[in-house]
């Protein structure tokens, strides 16, 4: 108890209690002052003309600004804005480095005044431990280890540990209608070969990251779904979806092949870091660094001929993470 | 009764002249395309061998595609463009010298056109489109591989070309066709109207206005991030040197 105390005390004396120097009264210490600049221009009326100078192009700053529908007027009112920061600038260097006295002060350590209580002070401290060598140490350790928290406390985004059920969410079920960006529902009929379509759960929010989806319409004799997926196309057409597993960005681009013996196949393109989707088995990674597969869900034409999901998704919806595989998607 | 003789002559005259304009098309189809896409535009099927300009040898399979339905608007952007007559088949094609004259791929676009029923080659109007509307289109369905002022890009598997020497005619017609592994747009996905949009909006991205100066190729901001840390701030840091430089004593 008293060797915390004693090492609160001595601490504290160590931020608090050093002497600050006493401020030096002028003409009682020898002063060694840096010579002048040499002489042979005139200083004072470089630095007055730089400042003018200066001022003139800030006043040009403001007739640019006021005159407007000049040619190149951004880069003019640039122009007489840095002109006339670089002149001031100009003009300061100018003034402090010919003009402004430079001078070197020295003085000796003052005479220790409380003798006595610095004496007991330096006691307290030994009787404490608390040696300069355990100081430093103590520091340089907290250093360290603070360092090293701050670089594993970004392991926690390698994915949420505790309320993962939410990320396992979807709004599909079977018989959601899929909707067009403006809640139009999509009919198998409008879905065209090499075009590609962003289709929305009907009812459900946009923003949530598995609402949307791209569909496709590939020819039957394309499809090689594995089995894990067969059956999952509505008469050629398949829904991914539009998140991609890497990152989350959104599938925007699709390599629809117009000639495909010589051109490459069809395939889903994330535009973030360009992990690449085969369309036609399943969704699975041809290129880039998605760790799995795109998410597919089922489809099926209803008697009227409108798009619905025929269940929901096969696997969890968008960027992976640890235990992305730990359960199935749910409504 | 004389208008009606009138129309009778022109088209009699009118009709030959259509005519030798599909016949000179037909010679030079032989010419340059019959080795890829078949006789009458029928497509080279497996098995079938080609030895065409540009080609070795070797035997290839599915060399092109059918041409009978594709219209005069595939012809007319495949061939103004320089996309074809192909250098190497099997290689994406790109824009290139045109190997033929204007009233040559005249001939041959009429030639690919009385193959069967297709597209005519459309007429854009760009100045009847809104260049907000289009950059909004464009950015929605072109930007992710033209870049946002059609400078180009790379994918997986092929290039998106820049749009620099695209013509109105050219973008309109892409945009119906999607060439190589570009998705197509029926008019249902974008309107005669709205392709107006998005050509006006690609012929202003050829010459944007650069309110900032110095475009560095309107390549975005890691370029202008380059030139701010390798130019700007060296120089700053040499500034400050030079500041801090201290009066030597004398």
């Amino acid at each position: 108890m008293s060797r915390a105390k004693a090492l609160l005390v001595s601490a504290a004396t160590l931020v608090f209690a050093r002497r600050r120097r006493p401020t030096l009264k002028p003409g009682e210490r020898e002063r060694i002052v840096v010579p002048e600049a040499p002489a042979g221009y005139d200083a004072e009326l470089v630095a007055i003309w730089l400042f003018l100078a200066s001022a003139a192009c800030a006043i040009g700053f403001v007739v640019v600004y006021a005159l407007d529908r000049l040619p190149a007027h951004t880069q003019l009112l640039g122009l007489a804005l840095g002109l006339s920061l670089a002149f001031l600038a100009a003009g300061l260097v100018v003034m402090a480095k010919r003009l402004v006295p430079n001078e070197e002060l020295e003085e000796d350590y003052p005479e220790q005044e409380h003798t006595a209580e610095q004496e007991r002070i330096a006691q307290v401290v030994e009787e404490s431990g608390l040696t300069r060598r355990r100081l430093l140490l103590g520091a340089l350790g907290a250093a360290g280890g603070s360092l090293g928290l701050a670089l594993l406390a970004p392991a926690a985004s390698l994915g949420p540990a505790i309320h993962m059920a939410r990320f396992y969410l979807t709004p599909w079920r079977r018989g959601t209608r899929l909707v067009d960006e403006q809640n139009r529902p999509l009919r198998a009929d409008e879905i065209e070969e090499k075009n590609f379509y962003t289709a929305f759960a009907e009812g459900a929010d946009k923003e949530r990251l598995p609402s949307s989806l791209v569909v496709v319409r590939l020819r039957r004799d394309q499809l090689d779904l594995p089995p894990g997926n067969a059956g999952f196309d509505a008469d050629g057409i398949v829904a991914y979806s539009k998140i991609c597993t890497h990152a989350g960005c959104a599938i925007a681009l699709y390599r629809a092949p117009l000639f495909e013996p010589t051109d490459p196949k069809p395939a889903l393109v994330c535009p973030c870091h360009y992990s690449t989707f085969d369309p036609s088995s399943g969704g699975t990674v041809t290129f880039g660094p998605a760790g799995r597969k795109l998410t597919m869900l089922p489809l099926e034409i209803d008697p009227k001929g409108f798009l619905r999901a025929r269940g929901n998704f096969d696997e969890p919806v968008g960027p992976s993470w640890w235990g992305v595989r730990l359960k199935g998607p749910t409504t | 009764m004389r208008r009606l003789v009138l129309i009778a002559v022109l088209a009699l005259v009118a009709v030959p002249l259509g005519r030798a304009g599909v016949t000179q098309g037909k010679q030079l189809y032989g010419e340059y395309c019959v080795a890829c896409h078949g006789a009458n535009g029928m497509g080279a099927n497996g098995g079938e061998t080609g030895f065409g300009p540009g080609r070795s040898e070797r035997v290839q399979e599915r060399l092109g595609p059918p041409l009978r339905g594709v219209g005069a608007l595939a012809a007319d952007f495949y061939l103004r463009t320089g996309y074809m007559p192909l250098r190497e088949s099997g290689k994406q094609p790109r824009r290139s010298r045109l190997l033929l004259s204007e009233p040559q791929i005249d001939a041959l676009v009429a030639y690919v056109a009385s193959l069967g029923q297709g597209p005519k080659v459309p007429t854009p109007r760009p100045e009847r489109g809104s260049l907000s509307d289009g950059q909004r289109l464009f950015t929605d369905h072109c930007a992710g591989c033209h870049q946002v002022v059609a400078e180009g890009g790379y994918l997986s598997g092929g290039v998106a070309p820049p749009l620099e020497e695209a013509t109105s005619t050219q973008i309109a017609e892409a945009i119906r066709i999607g060439p190589y592994i570009m998705p197509r747009f029926s008019t249902r996905d974008l309107s005669p109207q709205e392709v107006n949009s998005i050509v006006r909006y690609v012929q202003w991205a050829k010459h944007p206005d650069d309110r900032g100066g110095w475009a560095i190729g309107h390549l975005g901001p890691v370029p202008e991030g380059l030139v701010t840390w390798f130019l700007a701030a060296t120089t700053l840091v040499a500034v400050c040197i030079l500041l801090g430089k201290r009066l030597r004593h004398e």
